[in-house]
């Protein structure tokens, strides 16, 4: 199997994408002459031509609300935001339209739309480039919300949000772009949003990573099978609306202990919601409370020292998993 | 103003057929508007009721300047966009009344009229939100090599939205077949145009975007129409876009919860002097197009139709409880992988399993039956007799109406 960077196989679901259907297009800051902010969409304006990968002004509401008003006339806009943070500026039209016009008029229209963007800290680059908002968008009825953390997700993934007749938020990842990983070969690879895959089997915790916070929590895993004789099971739920509780009850069942590793704020989080869930759907099979690892609550600071204390890394998770086996 | 408007409306009349069809579909629009009204003073229609009762020419004037496969989109002040658009009288007003023969099944309501097969694009209840889905739209048919044309209206209060400069921008940047309608009708909500705005002649800030820009008399549905076939064919044939202010005014408040504190009654009837039906009607007359009598004649038509419209709207059924989950996502894809978040279950499944699931478990059954009934008791008295305690355009009932509970 092919090995290739995550940004790679971004690229080469793009490229493959938009060779199998004419409607697909992409749109974005940046994108094309410059090649994209973080080269995902490099080469594709040569292959593909103005028409098809369309450099924008910096205008992210109107970007996305093109890209909604131009989905429901029949085509399939890819829109590339800079930054997650630069999402914030385009709500409006991710909530109040893309996410709710299939709904608002009856179903008459569809909105078969991805915007892309990557999150995360870990670039010093301070609080409006550096945060996870994962939890904010999988808050919303309308939408689909995926966060791939493997170069084979990435691809197969995307090739799915591309094809699907639903708004989709592609949550990318600045420190995975650099990444390795195989990837299946062929146009066919598609991965089913709603699966989570089991990085890892383990029978005495299970620790649910959420975007990078997955290969966090493998190191993680390794070091308290290493050191502490507990043998983690790493859930990737891939994606998190769908998200597959199914997958995680079962491995809670097994399990008895649970850790949800995010690097977005605390408070209203993904692991919030999950402890939420898993104390709903597998309260006789818990023996320690659902255990969190977060970011800090707090604007990224920019300042190295701080900005790495900010966010989680390995000696916090293995330290959280620890603590589910004293509260007993 | 006025002077201006009187040199723009000196122009020969259309074809009579054809001028008698703008005039019915003004009384049309005038008609629906004001029943909805009466409605909604009979909590038939709930949450915000904004009509268009004095801008209908801008309404007919611009749509009757469209083709077939040209797309329209409005605003949350769109019945009549969807009525001229061709929408049935009948599913409009069943929208309002929240029933699953409304246009947009009753998910939408008042500000959130669709009708896809008329390629009118929807009103849209965030001010300045429908500015980017438009330029879209543009772009779908650019990009298709089709012969589309987008007409994108919105109110005086929407070019302070930050989409006005973003959009005008990028449809001029990429010469995109779009016209800019803005309905200048002197109020955002209950803000005065020269208190809202630094420039007050608004089709003015277009040019510095690269988007041209030019008025017409929005109570002269004949300016109108002018002014936006010139625009909508420079769109279409030149790729310019085209930034068209209207000049108007709503007879009515903003909303059916307005006192119109904001406005003097010497104002607002010096502007009803102008009433563009009537104005247009005495012109089809003076111009021999339409005997005397005639106008009269097509306004009863009109009052039955939307009569039998209201009788479709009260008869028809209420969404059913277990379609509460249809529509928020579509399903049948190529993938097959689609499922909404159920946080009841530990399994992953389609929230349209909602149907399957026994009533107990769907939600407040109680409050959904208890809104039928509330629904019927309030029907009981709502004949069409009541309406001829009101005149023509219900000005009498505007205050009153303008009691009633929005915000």
């Amino acid at each position: 199997m092919p090995v290739m960077r995550y940004r790679e196989a971004l690229n080469q679901a793009l490229r493959e994408e938009m060779q199998r259907d004419e409607r697909v297009y992409l749109m974005g800051e940046d994108i094309g002459v410059f090649n994209g902010a973080f080269k995902v969409t490099a080469g594709l304006l040569q292959e593909f031509g103005e028409k098809r990968v369309r450099d924008t002004p910096i205008s992210e509401n109107t970007i996305v609300g093109m890209g909604v008003g131009s989905a429901m006339t029949g085509l399939r806009p890819v829109v590339e935001l800079m930054t997650i943070n630069f999402a914030l500026l385009a709500l409006d039209q991710i909530i109040n339209h893309a996410a709710t016009i299939h709904y608002m008029f009856g179903g008459q229209a569809r909105v078969p739309l991805v915007v892309r963007m990557p999150q995360g800290a870990g670039h010093q680059l301070g609080p409006t480039h550096s945060h996870c908002f994962e939890a904010m968008f999988m808050h919303v009825p309308g939408l689909l919300v995926a966060a791939p953390t493997t170069a084979a997700d990435a691809k197969g993934l995307l090739k799915t949000a591309i094809r699907d007749d639903n708004p989709v938020i592609f949550i990318e990842h600045e420190y995975l772009y650099g990444q390795r990983g195989e990837v299946p070969e062929g146009d066919d690879h598609l991965v089913e949003f709603g699966k989570a895959a089991i990085r890892r089997e383990g029978a005495d915790v299970t620790i649910v990573g959420i975007s990078r916070q997955v290969s966090t929590a493998e190191k993680a895993a390794k070091t308290l099978s290493e050191k502490h004789e507990i043998e983690a099971e790493v859930i990737d739920p891939r994606t998190l609306r769908p998200l597959d509780m199914g997958t995680i009850v079962e491995s809670v069942k097994k399990t008895n202990r649970v850790v949800v590793v995010e690097e977005g704020w605390p408070h209203g989080g993904v692991g919030a919601n999950l402890a939420a869930l898993i104390q709903e759907q597998a309260f006789d099979h818990l023996d320690a409370p659902v255990t969190r690892v977060t970011g800090a609550d707090l604007p990224m600071p920019y300042s190295k020292p701080l900005e790495q204390i900010a966010y989680p890394h390995e000696p916090q998770i293995v330290e959280a998993v620890l603590s589910t086996f004293r509260d007993i | 103003m006025a002077t201006e408007a009187q040199e723009m409306t000196n122009q020969e009349l259309p074809d009579p057929d054809v001028a008698r069809e703008w005039l019915r579909s003004m009384i049309l629009i005038r008609r629906f508007e004001e029943r909805a009204g009466e409605m909604y003073a009979k909590a038939k229609v709930g949450g915000f009721l904004h009509l268009s009762i004095g801008e209908e020419a801008t309404i007919v004037g611009a749509v009757r300047a469209m083709q077939d496969e040209d797309y329209l989109i409005s605003t949350y002040r769109s019945h009549g966009h969807a009525l001229a658009r061709g929408a049935d009288p009948d599913n409009v007003m069943a929208e309002l009344f929240g029933r699953e023969t409304g246009v947009s099944k009753g998910r939408g309501g008042s500000m959130h009229m669709f009708d896809l097969e008329n390629r009118f694009m929807g009103g849209y209840g965030i001010v300045g939100g429908n500015l980017p889905l438009a330029a879209g739209m543009a772009l779908g048919s650019d990009y298709k090599g089709a012969d589309e044309v987008t007409v994108c209206v919105f109110g005086d209060g929407a070019s302070n939205q930050g989409t006005f400069g973003e959009t005008l921008n990028l449809a001029a940047l990429w010469k995109l077949p779009i016209v800019f309608m803005v309905t200048n009708n002197q109020f955002g909500m209950g803000t005065a145009l020269e208190r809202h705005s630094a420039v007050t002649e608004l089709y003015k800030r277009g040019e510095g975007f690269g988007v041209p820009g030019v008025r017409c008399d929005g109570m002269d549905v004949m300016d109108t129409y002018r002014v936006m076939r010139e625009a909508i064919q420079r769109a279409r044939e030149e790729r310019q876009p085209v930034l068209v202010e209207a000049m108007t005014y709503r007879f009515r408040g903003h909303s059916m919860a307005d006192p119109e504190e904001y406005r003097t009654k010497d104002q607002v009837a010096a502007w009803r002097e102008r009433d563009p039906i009537d104005a247009f009607a005495q012109q089809l007359v003076g111009a021999g197009a339409m005997e005397d009598g005639e106008h009269q004649r097509l306004d009863q038509e009109i009052v039955s139709r939307i009569d039998a419209a209201v009788g479709f709207a009260d008869q028809s059924p209420f969404p059913p409880p277990e379609s509460l989950y249809d529509h928020i996502y579509v399903l049948e894809n190529e993938s097959d992988s689609w499922y909404s978040v159920d946080e009841r279950s530990a399994g992953v499944h389609r929230g349209e399993d909602e149907r399957r699931l026994p009533a107990s478990e769907r939600g407040p059954e109680d409050e959904y039956r208890r809104a039928v009934e509330q629904a019927g008791r309030e029907g009981a008295n709502s004949g069409p007799a009541d309406r001829a305690q009101n005149t023509p355009d219900g000005a009498d009932s505007n205050e009153k109406l303008a009691q009633g509970g929005e915000g």
